[in-house]
């Protein structure tokens, strides 16, 4: 999939959108057909039978393609955003995770999980309204923390007060689940594992606004993302407004995986592993690394979490174990035969 | 189960969520590896199974009846004050909400977090513990104190363990009065149920207020399982070999159930709490439960404690599965 060098960029950024847009769009084309139940395509598009008497219907657009369509957003959000949060941090091994984001969301979703707060505002539950919540607070902590004493946005500031943030809101995580009932502190913990099990739009749907904002500024950003690359100092002597690159950069990627986590939850692996397989696949440069990021997250996870509800189908599969299972050992293996 | 995942620290500074999500992860895929092989495991609600083996200690020297005892076991808190021994219980475990005087029993931590300091300085000689706890265990013996093993089993084995604590703790009388009462109930449930057509139950005991996510029911194996078909309904996920299973939609709707047997348990729900989570179920309209509006929300801790109060909790599940078997004055 490297390209030649004589070829310009734009033409190795369509065949590189084409190839893994394909690949994403076969995810998300077959992965509704696939499933632990037999059911028929012909029945699932039938009109004349009513929806409520469908099973076959039900089980493709109840819950089958909304997982898919989850997996999708979920997937394309935490690998552009990983890919983001790399370059910004200049630093391979930062993950949407790293900055305090996820575990902001956690915690607010622990919080909504434990007290079992029976409330829906247009479909939407409290466990994602509130992890959406606890992302938007740690966003919020940390970058007061990293402007408070600086002009602009110190990234190792930023980098600092996210990974204490992380931690220590996964104390507050164990806290909270220390004094839940062992039942209730199993389900927290499944939360963490990531499920794309939704069961209905809403939470997709009410996450879109965030995300298409998020991936408006992503557009933006792969050229002072490539120039950040060389260094604040160079970027700026090359016209780039470091501080509103770095703003903008930090606070998509957060709100994506903020959006990203209140849908699916912390599904590992995928910030990390993701952007690294595709910088392998395609080079270094953020205008294909991180549109092509976005397809094969989306593929990627739509697959795993394919492999998630039929592996071991009745039982389900936690959709983070797949990733990491998966994921983990293929990017050695590709790291090893790379270099 | 909550111990198995339970991290025992957040990590470095360096480590984070990550470093908490990859540890839970770890732990999962032991799980799930040690599940694939280990069979029938014990599921979420730790509380939720029955005793299945309550051996003695052997290695306990047994000195006359226990005069103070210390249960971190709901259930078999509720046992001991059902047998008429409540006065012999000096500590329970932090999960005791019934009977309400055990509620004022010294707080001695649960499961995961029993507090050794606590439970010594209560003076017991029998502490109650979950067979899982090991470390406990080891440390009353070494502390000279003799314990009584629980171990999750099934819905017989609640009149097992109450007949095995009787002889430990020398009050053979009412314990064997309490076993037989709990078993003339359950066989008059089973008399009243039998002959009729059992439905296919899906048993909830677990999901996301007003949402169909993360839901769990029971599986084929546990107190729960047995419960149902106690009450005269088979259970859709009677061929899973696990207490509990994460039932997603498709699975709910593939396996069609033709009742939905809801508990919830911990916080009482009012009228209309129960009406918004009953109807929450519409969002699967294919499943025959849900077309003929058999979806039932049964509130109450005793469904989900093994202790005494399963006859009961028994006699409300099969009533509401069968009412016509109940319509004329239960016997």
């Amino acid at each position: 999939m490297r390209t030649g060098t004589t070829r310009s960029v734009r033409q190795r950024l369509l065949s590189t959108v084409a190839g893994f847009g394909a690949l994403a769009l076969a995810a998300c084309l077959l992965a509704p057909v696939v499933g632990s139940t037999r059911i028929s395509l012909a029945r699932v598009f039938d009109r004349s039978v009513p929806f409520a008497e469908n099973v076959d219907a039900q089980i493709f657009f109840v819950a089958r393609l909304p997982r898919t369509l989850a997996g999708a957003v979920v997937g394309a959000s935490l690998a552009a955003s990983g890919v983001v949060l790399q370059a910004l941090l200049r630093n391979p091994l930062a993950s949407p995770f790293t900055l305090g984001v996820s575990a902001g969301a956690a915690l607010g979703a622990m919080l909504a999980l434990t007290l079992a707060v029976p409330v829906a505002i247009g479909g939407v539950t409290a466990v994602p309204i509130a992890s959406f919540a606890g992302a938007l607070g740690a966003v919020v902590i940390v970058y007061l923390l990293a402007t408070v004493r600086h002009r602009g946005l110190s990234t190792e500031v930023l980098l600092l007060a996210g990974v204490t943030l992380n931690a220590f809101f996964s104390a507050l995580i164990l806290f909270v689940q220390y004094f839940a009932d062992p039942a209730e502190t199993f389900r927290t913990v499944r939360w963490l594992m990531g499920d794309l099990d939704v069961s209905s739009y809403e939470p997709i749907v009410a996450s879109l606004p965030f995300l298409a904002t998020a991936f408006a500024v992503f557009a933006w950003l792969p050229r002072p993302l490539n120039l950040l690359a060389l260094g604040p100092e160079s970027a700026a002597s090359r016209g780039v407004n470091v501080h509103a690159a770095q703003r903008a950069a930090f606070f998509s990627a957060s709100v994506a995986t903020g959006a990203a986590v209140s849908v699916g939850g912390p599904v590992g692996f995928m910030g990390i592993v993701v952007p690294h397989l595709v910088r392998l696949l395609v080079g270094a440069d953020h205008r294909l690394v991180l549109p092509a990021s976005a397809l094969f997250g989306a593929a990627f996870l739509v697959a795993c979490d394919v492999v998630a509800r039929t592996a071991l189908a009745p039982l389900e599969l936690p959709v983070g174990v797949i990733t990491a299972l998966i994921g983990g050992p293929f990017f050695l293996w590709l790291l090893v035969r790379r270099r | 189960m909550g111990a198995a995942h339970r991290p025992g620290s957040p990590g470095s500074e360096g480590a984070g969520l990550t470093s908490l999500a990859m540890l839970i992860l770890a732990a999962g895929v032991v799980l799930v590896v040690l599940r694939a092989w280990a069979g029938p495991a014990t599921g979420p609600p730790a509380q939720s199974g029955g005793p299945r083996s309550d051996s003695e200690q052997g290695g306990d020297p047994i000195r006359g009846a226990p005069r103070r005892i210390v249960s971190v076991v709901p259930a078999v808190t509720e046992m001991l004050f059902a047998m008429g021994a409540g006065n012999r219980v000096v500590g329970v475990s932090s999960f005791d909400t019934y009977p309400p005087e055990a509620a004022g029993r010294a707080r001695v931590g649960a499961l995961v977090d029993p507090d050794v300091e606590r439970i010594l300085a209560l003076r017991p000689d029998l502490v109650v513990t979950y067979a899982s706890q090991a470390d406990l265990v080891r440390q009353m013996h070494s502390a000279g104190v003799a314990t009584f093993d629980y171990r999750h089993g099934g819905l017989d084995d609640v009149a097992a363990t109450i007949r095995s604590l009787g002889r430990r703790l020398q009050t053979t009388g009412p314990a064997e009065a309490l076993a037989v009462s709990i078993e003339r109930r359950v066989a008059a449930v089973g008399a009243a149920v039998r002959g009729r057509r059992r439905p296919r139950a899906l048993l909830v005991f677990g999901r996301e207020p007003l949402a169909l996510r993360n839901v769990y029911a029971s599986g084929g194996v546990g107190f729960l399982h047995d419960m149902l078909a106690a009450a005269g309904a088979d259970n859709v996920f009677g061929d899973v070999g696990r207490e509990s299973v994460q039932a997603t939609s498709e699975i709910i709707l593939a396996r069609a159930p033709e009742v939905i047997v809801e508990l919830r348990y911990g916080r009482t729900l009012t009228r209309d709490e129960v009406r918004r989570e009953r109807d929450t179920w519409n969002l699967l309209p294919g499943v025959p439960a849900v077309a003929r509006g058999r979806v039932i929300v049964l509130v109450g801790d005793e469904f989900v404690v093994p202790g005494p109060r399963v006859a009961a909790a028994l006699e409300r599940l099969a009533r509401a599965l069968h009412p016509e078997a109940f319509a004329a004055p239960h016997r």
